[in-house]
């Protein structure tokens, strides 16, 4: 300590010795470190916040034009200028629900099996497999969908679907319709499809993450396959499940041109499941372009709103149900 | 070895730059799909005699006119005319490019293209969802002899903006009250029945699937996809196929000489020989270009494609403007645009 002996005489210097240099440079970094990841995340927030503010204020003109109206209304007059946006959200919220719907229990299915039944040199294929479903591009499935899918549900799904189950009593009007190949149940199928993947892989995931012990105890408790899964392994992972589903649900709710193919762009309104319907994101995307008086651009970003304030009441219910739930448990 | 004295190297530099000007412009225009088969022929053809290189997007006309007035584009390509206040406003110009016809398309198994015979007033009814079947009295009176089938008709609409909807349904309004009070012309209106399908290519493939559904859609979309179209009877009460022979009838009954920037709609044409829904598609310029090089390659590639291009568009099944015509845009070129 060479500099120390010069001064020892005059002044008693605040010296760090080298642990406590490293000290310091930790919290240094440490803090900086905590900084930047709350940056990130407060960048994650201010992005939503502008975006619903940005689309709120494009859409302000047509909500100010229409009011309560807008979302009741289901007129789509350009020439005239009357919007609603009754057609667009039913068209949504109905696809993604029976995209939920069929997707799922085949997730789950696939989930399960790839975790729990499946020998181990099956696992690989199928997991790749599903893998691969998800990097498809959206256009590519609307492409399937209108070419491959929408003639086949045409000529053998539709006029069995109408025969059979549009006789029945209650629920018969929601399947009859004439046998198109394209409509809401097609739109419903596809997106099933494309949103299956992305439920299989987080499912997956926390299935195996359960611990190894709990199963184990169960199955000497001679529990089946079947109860061990239903009663053990998805109470466990409840919450990540459902946080699993709702990020399909998301997919489905903006899927764009998938569903602009396959839907059939029409904007009447029918409860009928073989009908053609629209949904916000294909409308956005047929008429944005060309929109060219403010009331019906603006009236499409109103859509885009909406779409959100969907989003964000799904989340909210989700989140809702998740606490009941986990309330009953006593957690 | 040359000695590269300062006078020879300043000389060198300068004919490097001077051949440097001399280099191909690429000229973007943007819109209706009603015209994109034939611009996109005649820039192959153009780029071979000439080094400019012309880039044309068909995203309909309406937003073709959005881009041209945002100045996005060098042209702008639509099938409904600019009125004379919005081409004042804008600065712009307008002047037909080629005429084409558009047709009605139908999947009706058993009835062979050609062989169905509509008029407008059945069209609007079908059109509007009056008439549901194919076998509707109506359709029978029309068509004696071919076996109409009693399948559920399904209409195939336009989802966007378009000016081929703009002429199809300018053409249902001239030729049925109950349309014109009812939905009207314009590139998007209310359609009250039916499918919506994306661009000329949506709605042919539509078509094309489902069986017993009608559409409508530019001539060489059908022929080129070989679907069925049907005759119509035209003003003179005569049935009539669609072909370059009609369209040309149409176009050379048209009065060109008194439309102020060339607004003129020639649907329901009054000729013998006239297919009824003929139309033509107007190209938007800034009378001021924003861009003078670029603005003076598009009209050099459309001096180009009036004068020497008849022949793709003939391939194509659209109708060259007659000479007339080619020399009336020339004046208005001259008059209207400064280079």
């Amino acid at each position: 300590m060479t500099e120390n002996t010069q001064y020892m005489s005059a002044v008693i210097p605040d010296v760090e010795s080298e642990s406590e240099k490293r000290a310091a440079r930790d919290h240094r970094h440490d803090a900086w470190f905590r900084r930047t990841m709350l940056g990130a995340a407060l960048l994650v927030l201010v992005l939503l916040a502008s975006i619903a503010g940005s689309t709120l204020w494009g859409g302000a003109l047509a909500f100010k034009t229409f009011g309560f109206e807008f979302l009741t209304s289901s007129e789509w007059d350009v020439v005239n200028g009357k919007f609603g946006a009754l057609v667009p959200i039913y068209g949504t919220l109905v696809t993604s629900f029976l995209a939920l719907l069929i997707a799922v229990p085949v997730s789950f299915g696939i989930a399960i099996f790839l975790t729990e039944v499946a020998p181990p040199w099956l696992r690989m294929p199928i997991a790749s497999a599903v893998e691969l479903l998800a990097g498809i591009p959206s256009i590519i499935y609307g492409m399937w969908g209108l070419f491959v899918f929408g003639p086949f549900m045409a000529e053998n799904m539709a006029p069995w679907i109408n025969d059979n189950l549009g006789a029945l009593p209650l629920i018969g009007p929601i399947f009859q319709g004439p046998p198109l190949g394209i409509g809401m149940l097609t739109a419903g199928i596809v997106l099933a499809i494309m949103i299956t993947p992305f439920i299989t892989s987080v499912m997956q995931e926390v299935f195996r993450s359960v611990p190894v012990a709990l199963k184990e105890s169960a199955y000497a408790l001679g529990g089946t396959t079947w109860e061990v899964v239903w009663d053990i392994v998805l109470p466990y992972t409840r919450s990540a499940v459902v946080g699993g589903i709702f990020l399909g649900l998301g997919r489905a709710l903006g899927e764009t041109m998938a569903v602009t193919f396959v839907l059939g762009n029409a904007h009447q309104f029918s409860a009928s499941l073989m009908m053609p319907s629209s949904s916000i994101a294909s409308v956005i995307a047929n008429e944005f372009s060309e929109a060219y008086t403010d009331l019906h651009r603006s009236a499409l970003i109103a859509l885009g709103f909406l779409l959100f304030v969907v989003t964000f009441i799904v989340l909210a219910l989700a989140r809702l149900m998740l606490s009941r739930l986990s309330r009953k448990e006593g957690v | 070895m040359i000695l590269l004295t300062k006078k020879r190297l300043s000389l060198l530099l300068a004919s490097m730059c001077l051949s440097g000007m001399a280099h191909a412009v690429d000229v973007t225009g943007a819109g209706s799909s009603f015209v994109f088969p034939v611009i996109s022929k005649w820039s192959q053809e153009y780029s071979k005699s000439a080094d400019n290189r012309v880039n044309y997007q068909s995203i309909g006309s309406g937003g073709g006119i959005a881009q041209i007035k945002a100045a996005t584009v060098d042209f702008g390509a639509s099938d409904a005319p600019m009125s004379a206040d919005d081409l004042k406003a804008g600065g712009l110009g307008q002047f037909p490019s080629v005429i084409g016809g558009i047709v009605p398309i139908y999947n009706i198994e058993g009835v062979e293209s050609g062989k169905l015979k509509l008029d407008g007033q059945s069209l609007a009814d079908i059109f509007q969802g009056k008439i549901t079947k194919w076998n509707d009295p109506a359709l029978v009176a029309l068509n004696p002899g071919v076996s109409l089938p009693a399948t559920a008709i399904t209409v195939v609409h336009r989802s966007d903006g378009s000016g081929t909807s703009f002429n199809f349904t300018s053409y249902l309004a001239k030729v049925s009250d109950a349309w014109k009070s009812g939905p009207g012309t314009g590139s998007a209106v209310q359609w009250p029945v039916g499918v919506g399908g994306k661009g000329n290519e949506g709605v042919a493939a539509y078509v094309k699937q489902i069986k017993g559904s009608i559409g409508y859609v530019e001539y060489s979309y059908a022929t080129q996809n070989k679907i069925s179209y049907s005759q119509l009877k035209n003003a003179a009460g005569k049935f009539i196929e669609p072909n370059a022979k009609a369209f040309a009838a149409a176009a050379d009954t048209a009065d060109w000489a008194s439309a102020k920037d060339f607004n003129l709609i020639m649907t329901n044409a009054p000729g013998d020989a006239a297919w009824p829904i003929t139309a033509t598609t107007w190209i938007i310029m800034y009378k001021q270009p924003k861009n003078a090089e670029k603005s003076a390659a598009a009209f050099d590639f459309f001096k180009w494609s009036l004068e020497k291009g008849q022949s793709q568009a003939e391939a194509l099944e659209y109708v060259a403007l007659p000479k007339s015509l080619v020399s009336k845009i020339e004046d208005y070129w001259k008059t209207e645009f400064t280079k």
